[in-house]
């Protein structure tokens, strides 16, 4: 892909495996192809949405790129410096510019932990400030993220899940990060609190510039919140598009048939696609194209040649023979 | 409300520790040793050490409640100060092994690979020893102290703790909450000790109440043997040897101090239980 100057992140031919045992009493390892060979950009200040099944890798995708995991390769660059191997303080300074949001609220924040000192952390590891202004800033960002003042000093078990998403936002943007990965924030909530944790992401957006990659299986979502979108299948980059073209004229066939099983209210009926077979093994892809075994255009080069993703219309790319 | 939530989780955890008759009836005989050993001489205006040959062996009597031992020393004394340091080695021998068994465990979990194998075989060595006899074979070639005996029963004694404390770890590590603090740039140091090791401490808690009971009972019986806690400084364990002696005519020296064991062990046990099941009820029964 193009790498202008406005990318602030820019993930190359990245891949990660893990290994997992074959089976208890054997020693042959089988590995899990999580992330196989992608390259994705993220421009500053805009949202890039992530989609594809469960299992597809982009959430290992959006942990590689804040190197909470090490790709097996690749690279990685944010701010156009290459961070795939800094290690140690640099390594430390540079997560104050990227940060993350999490899809269990749950299990995202420390249950023994106050509120204030969950959202303050970042300010405290850097040195940013004391105890004192750390109260006082914690209370301010609560106010943003549209949380009362005395949830400060509660504890996490007191908050439903709208509530602790609320929180994890305001961590996740209170050292100010240029870029944040939002993995799947909304889908462990109710339609209606889905709705306001968007609405706020889109509003913090704007107030402080930074660039979301935002990871979803919910393509409703990802059109609501995206400037580009990308489709991952099985570990693969199958198409990355503005999200204004995808939407309404998908190029690949994996897309396609994504977009046709989205419910619509009103308008023309489309024709359905709808896939054969189940979603294969990422332990044994397939050969060739990784979607041949279920893709309604595949033909025998499908199943031999991996297609290269390439750019196919101005401005969009494909990872497909017939696009 | 400042600490509004660390108060009310308390509560709940009182509310429900209460409702355990067993645990409330185990909390009341610790509560009781405690005070016995904190003020012994409510309980007792005999000094512990005071011989008097012209009342050997009495039998319980007004003056003397639970009677005196073979020098004339009022026994009721002797046990007020011998909970005392019962429940010294109970507690500090304890906090040794939970001190190892958390960083250990912590260590061990958290970083996984070479080091968790090395130490986790370790530790199936160190539980593959009988405790007892390693007790034994150490205090055999040092001087039999009550610190040494603190020494040994916890440097002996911390697997069980590390072993649960590497499970928390393994499964708390993988929590977004540590991703999060890694993401806002904490250190290997913070998340440990910031974000995992309170995690852990509600089964640790547990473990600790009951190892008291273990520890105070490896103590009395080192002390029965005689080479535990030396005469004479009064111990319940020293106390059934003498006993033992004169079992035939004083039943009292006997059955006193061993009661004593018999209910702080069962206390201490009642209460770990209760205290399990009132902080986390899928801790039940391991």
């Amino acid at each position: 892909m193009t790498g202008g100057s406005g990318i602030l992140l820019s993930l190359e031919n990245i891949y990660k495996l893990f290994p997992v045992k074959a089976s208890f009493f054997s020693r042959e390892m089988l590995r899990v192809h999580a992330v196989d060979g992608v390259s994705l950009d993220v421009p500053a200040g805009k949202t890039v949405g992530l989609v594809g099944e469960s299992g597809c890798g982009k959430t290992t995708l959006g942990r590689v790129a804040l190197r909470l995991i090490s790709p097996d390769s690749g690279t990685i660059r944010f701010d156009g410096r290459d961070i795939t191997s800094l290690a140690g303080e640099e390594m430390r300074r540079t997560r104050r510019m990227m940060q993350i949001i999490f899809q269990d609220p749950y299990s995202s924040l420390n249950p023994r932990m106050r509120v204030r000192d969950i959202v303050g952390e970042g300010w405290l590891v850097h040195g940013m400030a004391n105890r004192r202004e750390i109260r006082e800033m914690a209370l301010r960002l609560l106010l943003r993220v549209g949380l009362s003042e005395d949830a400060a000093d509660k504890y996490p078990h007191e908050f439903s899940g709208g509530q602790r998403q609320r929180i994890g936002i305001a961590r996740a943007i209170a050292l100010s990060p240029k870029l944040v990965v939002a993995d799947e924030p909304v889908s462990a909530l109710d339609v209606s609190v889905q709705a306001q944790i968007l609405n706020l992401l889109m509003d913090i957006q704007q107030e402080y510039g930074m660039a979301y990659l935002f990871v979803s299986h919910d393509l409703r979502v990802i059109r609501h919140v995206s400037d580009v979108v990308a489709v991952m299948y099985l570990g693969k980059m199958m198409e990355v598009s503005p999200a204004a073209e995808l939407f309404c004229s998908p190029l690949h066939p994996y897309t396609r048939s994504l977009l046709s099983a989205v419910p619509m209210i009103g308008g023309t009926p489309r024709e359905k696609i709808v896939l054969r077979g189940e979603i294969p093994s990422p332990i044994a892809p397939p050969p060739g194209c990784r979607f041949h075994t279920r893709c309604f255009m595949a033909k025998e080069v499908c199943e031999e040649v991996c297609p290269a993703f390439r750019e196919s219309a101005p401005g969009r790319f494909t990872a497909c023979h017939f696009v | 409300m400042a600490g509004g939530g660390a108060h009310s989780m308390f509560i709940d955890f009182l509310r429900r520790l209460a409702r355990n008759r067993l645990a409330v009836a185990g909390g009341a005989v610790v509560l009781f040793f405690f005070i016995l050993s904190a003020v012994p001489q409510v309980f007792s205006g005999h000094d512990p050490n005071r011989i008097d040959v012209l009342k050997v062996l009495q039998p319980p009597s007004a003056g003397h409640p639970l009677g005196t031992d073979e020098l004339g020393r009022d026994v009721l004394a002797r046990m007020a100060y011998g909970a005392r340091i019962s429940l010294k080695v109970g507690f500090v021998a304890v906090g040794i092994a939970t001190c190892i068994g958390l960083l250990v465990g912590l260590f061990s979990g958290f970083y996984g690979g070479l080091a968790d194998a090395v130490l986790m075989r370790f530790v199936d060595i160190m539980l593959c020893f009988p405790t007892f006899f390693l007790i034994l074979a150490v205090i055999a070639f040092l001087e039999p102290s009550i610190y040494i005996i603190m020494i040994v029963i916890g440097v002996t004694g911390w697997m069980g703790v590390s072993r649960l404390v590497r499970a928390e770890t393994l499964s708390l590590k993988e929590r977004d909450f540590v991703a999060a603090a890694r993401a806002q740039g904490a250190g290997d140091a913070r998340i440990i000790f910031r974000h995992i090791l309170p995690n852990t401490l509600a089964p640790v808690l547990v473990a600790a109440t009951l190892g008291v009971a273990g520890a105070i009972l490896t103590e009395s019986a080192l002390s029965f043997l005689g080479i535990g806690v030396q005469p004479p400084t009064p111990s319940w364990g020293n106390i059934l040897t003498a006993g033992k002696d004169n079992i035939e005519f004083a039943w009292w020296l006997s059955v006193y101090p061993g009661l004593a064991i018999l209910l702080t062990v069962l206390g201490y046990n009642l209460l770990g239980e209760g205290i399990r099941d009132a902080v986390d009820p899928r801790l039940r029964g391991r």
